[in-house]
């Protein structure tokens, strides 16, 4: 099938051929951060883990809600998700590649990697994360691949995959459940020691992720012939519009906890984030307008008009993403390590080497997605012109 | 068929009556099998070996030996020239890198009383406490965190407490900083060689790209000598085995009123300050 991706249009290659360029320009600067080491980047010795580790945590939420299409369409059997289903798993796809690309970036000494199997570890939480990571990376491309290549021969898809496509559905809590507790866990860290770490991630990563589905929907019934239908559009808005409230709701839920308890080493780094914390204040705009971003959207998913309005409905998912991706990125991560363990105040932003890598996994990232949908959607054109 | 169950028992019976469980029935019937039979690693060994401890290698004699290994810091003997001493001595015999910049190298500072215990919050405390300057150094956990957090054990805690790092197999993920409650890690972000005012000859530099912190100088105890912060401080450092009731680090805990840092979480920190 792979075939497909080797002939396109004029559009296709010129797209390629501008990923291919931030990919080199972002593999250019990983040189000099392999060479020169992590001094490149933004990070401290305060701020440990930086915007790699926050792209990371949110792609693997993109990559976990995959799970929205498949659960609805292989349990209950609902119709109208068959034909975006396998766009969901190679989302994921391309999705967990990032994430495990963001993991190497961030390493002191990635050529050690392997350490980590050599010298397996099971009281690290990152070492299940490598598992189910891998894991879910194998289960979607077997997945999808063989769906796939079921479809163009008109055939069902083989019995076998049946049990590999549900074992996804738990796989894909997983990976998000575990990737909140490398944060939960830690006993010196305030912000994150939250037994509601995980259902958060996920609640945002439901809303993330079919809001990304939604929005490359919309690209893909623009450039090629493939619509997935009002339907579906409309079902992916009402997943979005529950996931983006509840996470809204479990923000305020550990807001009530934090601020009614008043534990100072608790409420510092909410303080620091929304409010500025001994004038340190760097990330108060950014957080403000993930909330901003948040309500407007539950304003105009709730509303049915709006939401059945398709086209408002982007500008919900576009406000969506931000609001998740500067909550769950930089919040997260940065809000975590300030103030640091001594109650001193280190802030952290990223540079421009560090960004132009980060732009390069996405890129590799792109690239990948955009290959598979060029697969996919050659596969289901081929199949309506029959 | 050599051996049937019967006479299995019986031959295990008569071992068991004389006393020759175990080894050594086995060295009877096979002699000299055992000892190929432990030399052997296992498939499992060939695939993942030891690379910690190698017993054919002696221990100095003169070696500190402890069953916990710990440190009583004295803030009334502690001033800040002592505290400076300490530290200088750290740097130099460990050849800590002096890096400008939030990117630095600490194995043990200094740092104000609400830094170090910001638990112990009382804005009436003796002066002398509130405003003296306290050393911040790796706890050497008894329950260690970044231990627990390490994805490679690159970070491992030895049977006397203290909590080491091999720089060998350590990745640089970080997530030992992110784990450790009291901020006592350090990563190389850059090649911290050029930064070594002086060089130790005898210790390791380390390279960019991974985690380092205070040792409790094993190599210094594997030689018989005291930690280098300890012997430098005037004796306001005191090293010592908690687990001896009678060494000169429990005589002060128990004739002084002493505190560690965060307590409440658990992690059982090795160095106790005497205020």
């Amino acid at each position: 099938m792979l075939e497909k991706a080797l002939s396109g249009s004029k559009l296709y290659w010129t797209w390629l051929i501008c990923l291919l360029v931030v990919i080199g320009a972002g593999f250019g600067a990983y040189l000099v951060q392999y060479n020169k080491g992590l001094m490149i980047t933004g990070m401290s010795r305060d701020v440990s883990w930086g915007f790699y580790i926050a792209q990371f945590t949110f792609l693997v939420g993109v990559a976990a809600s995959a799970v929205m299409l498949v659960l609805p369409y292989y349990l209950h059997h609902y119709k109208t998700f068959g034909r975006i289903t396998i766009l969901g798993e190679f989302l994921a796809i391309a999705s967990v590649i990032m994430c495990i690309l963001f993991i190497t970036v961030d390493l002191g000494k990635p050529t050690r990697i392997l350490n980590v199997m050599l010298h397996p570890t099971p009281n690290s939480i990152l070492f299940w994360d490598m598992i189910v990571l891998n894991g879910y990376l194998i289960i979607n491309l077997v997945a999808g691949w063989v769906t796939l290549e079921a479809e163009r021969k008109q055939l069902p898809p083989p019995g076998w995959i049946k049990p590999i496509i549900y074992l996804s559905i738990p796989w894909a809590v997983s990976i998000h459940t575990v990737t909140a507790f490398l944060y939960a866990g830690l006993p010196g860290r305030g912000y994150w020691l939250t037994a509601i770490m995980a259902p958060r991630f996920l609640a945002s990563a439901f809303a993330a992720g079919p809001a990304v589905l939604i929005l490359l929907g919309y690209l893909v019934k623009k450039l090629t012939r493939f619509d997935p239908g009002k339907e579906a559009f409309e079902t992916l808005a009402k997943i979005v519009c529950y996931a983006i409230i509840l996470h809204i709701f479990f923000f305020f839920l550990e807001v009530f906890t934090v601020g009614y308890s008043d534990i100072p080493s608790h409420t510092a780094h909410l303080k620091y984030l929304y409010f500025g914390l001994h004038g340190h204040n760097m990330l108060v705009p950014w957080v403000w307008v993930a909330l901003g971003c948040g309500f407007t959207a539950i304003i105009l998913l709730v509303n049915p008009r709006t939401r059945k309005n398709l086209k408002i409905l982007p500008y919900a998912c576009v406000l969506v993403f931000i609001c998740t991706w500067i909550d769950k990125g930089m919040g997260m991560i940065a809000g975590g390590f300030v103030p640091n363990p001594l109650h001193e105040v280190t802030e952290y932003a990223p540079t421009g080497l560090e960004l132009m890598i980060t732009f390069g996994v996405y890129a590799t990232g792109i690239l990948v997605l955009t290959i598979l949908y060029k697969v996919a959607l050659g596969v289901k054109a081929e199949e309506e012109a029959l | 068929m050599g051996v049937d169950r019967r006479q299995f028992l019986k031959l295990a019976g008569i071992s068991a009556a004389f006393g020759l469980g175990g080894s050594v029935g086995f060295q009877l019937l096979r002699p000299g099998a055992l000892d190929a039979a432990e030399r052997m690693p296992t498939p499992y060994q060939m695939v993942f070996p030891k690379s910690q401890g190698n017993s054919e290698v002696m221990p100095n004699p003169k070696a500190l030996k402890g069953r916990r290994w710990g440190m009583v810091i004295d803030m009334r003997k502690l001033t800040v020239e002592k505290a400076r001493a300490a530290i200088q001595a750290c740097n130099y015999y460990h050849n800590v890198p002096t890096i400008p910049g939030k990117q630095n190298i600490k194995w043990i500072w200094l740092t104000g009383y609400t830094n170090a215990f910001p638990e112990v919050e009382n804005p009436f405390a003796d002066p002398a406490i509130k405003n003296a300057r306290f050393i911040a150094m790796c706890n050497h956990c008894d329950n260690p965190p970044c231990v627990r957090v390490c994805p490679t054990k690159a970070t491992f805690q030895r049977e006397d407490g203290i909590v080491m790092m091999d720089m060998h197999r350590c990745i640089g993920c970080r997530f030992c900083m992110a784990g450790c409650p009291y901020g006592s890690r350090s990563f190389n972000f850059r090649d911290p060689r050029p930064f070594i005012k002086k060089e130790y000859p005898k210790y390791p530099t380390r390279t960019k790209g991974v985690v380092e912190k205070c040792t409790f100088c094993s190599e210094r105890l594997a030689v018989g000598k005291l930690p280098a912060c300890a012997e430098a401080s005037g004796g306001a450092m005191v090293f010592g085995d908690v687990d001896d009731a009678g060494s000169e680090l429990r005589q002060l805990l128990r004739s002084r009123y002493s505190i560690r840092r965060k307590p409440n979480l658990g992690t059982h920190p090795q160095v106790y300050y005497l205020v």
